[in-house]
């Protein structure tokens, strides 16, 4: 039963790896067809499962894919069944992106150069940056913003994380001053982890 | 065999420090890939991640894959790619096997809030670096500012601004190609 198990995991998250296009949260409607289709995990277990991978290091998509998997695993064959869905599930979903890429990726150095390619990505670059600074916008909105506030006048200062603002402004001034702007991303993101858990934030 | 494994660890080390998605992990992806190991330039960084909004699948799984193979074709795409899995699927497993309550932790909401305020910083740093190089003329910001109120205000689809914007491209700069 388990080898059933495992190669419909297999098939599953390589299609959801095939037809979800764009960030990891575009495999969520995948992960519900799956939760309907399959006893491995409940809808209500999904939402747990999105809010973890969300809060774990590493790629949303990636994280929910060993979660499922690991569950689907372990509901049919214990702690091992499950170690090997989560891996199963996992290679799956990242299968149909390594084939695909590399493929498109000789292609692109050998292009690049191109003047039609060029043109193309001369103006693809500056879109590019416009959606990343979107996606930025919403990650300093959950980062100094609180999440339990409901609307009023009065209550506008809750709005705001304090601790959250001061941490962010100490940040945004060390990442821009000469010799800590040197430093790794990781120095920064390990030392507002440790900041968190000293000031409660 | 040495610069795979270099591809492996290098990933892991990106996919075990990337807080809050594909995107986040831009900064890393600079720090690691452009400034200390020059196995991409900026505006390549930027391509991939173009490539890869219109490609499917994971868009940190694409870039690492994309990375990988400019280095050492089919291995080094699939180490890179396997090295950025690794972290993901032993944390994950951990937490699904031992720590169910994971979240209902408060210590590990706290750091969480604060890493979150890094996360923050750092994704702003990193478009301020990417719009230096991408933003060359007035009709590129123009670009990057339709762009950014199409994704935010109307969440517009990212395949549809790739596609516009490399029409745009080909329409504006017909004949006239600039190295």
């Amino acid at each position: 039963m388990i080898f059933k198990t495992f190669a419909l995991l297999a098939f599953e998250f390589f299609k959801t790896g095939l037809f979800a296009i764009g960030g990891g949260l575009a495999t969520v409607p995948f992960l519900r067809e799956i939760a309907a289709k399959y006893t491995w995990f409940t809808t209500d277990m999904l939402s747990d499962m999105i809010a973890v991978s969300e809060s774990t290091p590493g790629a949303i998509g990636i994280n929910m894919a060993t979660y499922a998997g690991f569950s689907a695993g372990f509901g049919d064959g214990g702690l091992a069944a499950g170690i090997l869905g989560g891996i199963i599930a996992t290679l799956s979903l990242a299968a149909p992106s390594i084939i695909i890429i590399l493929m498109l990726s000789g292609a692109y150095q050998k292009f690049k150069s191109n003047p039609l390619v060029a043109n193309a990505f001369y103006a693809i670059r500056p879109a590019v940056t416009g959606m990343i600074a979107a996606v930025a916008v919403t990650l300093i909105e959950s980062a100094l913003l609180t999440s339990d506030f409901t609307f009023a006048w009065s209550e506008l200062l809750k709005l705001i994380n304090i601790k959250a603002v001061i941490l962010f402004a100490l940040l945004a001034a060390a990442t821009n001053i000469k010799p800590l702007k040197k430093l790794h991303p990781i120095v920064f993101i390990v030392f507002a982890g440790i900041c968190g858990a000293v000031f409660n934030m | 065999m040495k610069k795979l494994w270099e591809l492996f660890i290098i990933f892991a080390k990106i996919g075990a420090f990337t807080f809050g998605g594909g995107y986040a992990m831009l900064s890393l992806l600079q720090k690691e890939i452009v400034d200390n190991h020059k196995w991409a330039t900026e505006e390549e960084l930027l391509d991939y991640y173009a490539i890869a909004q219109c490609t499917p699948g994971i868009i940190a799984v694409n870039t690492a894959t994309f990375v990988g193979a400019k280095q050492k074709g089919i291995p080094g795409g699939i180490f890179a790619t396997l090295g950025l899995l690794f972290p993901s699927i032993v944390i994950i497993t951990i937490i699904a096997a031992f720590i169910t309550h994971f979240l209902e932790y408060t210590i590990v909401r706290h750091i969480l809030g604060g890493i979150r305020a890094a996360v923050a910083v750092l994704i702003i740093n990193s478009v301020i670096t990417m719009g230096k190089k991408s933003v060359v003329d007035i009709i590129c910001l123009l670009i990057a500012i339709a762009s950014f109120l199409l994704s935010l205000i109307f969440s517009a689809s990212p395949i549809l601004i790739v596609v516009a914007a490399a029409a745009l491209g080909l329409i504006l700069r017909h004949g006239g190609a600039k190295k």
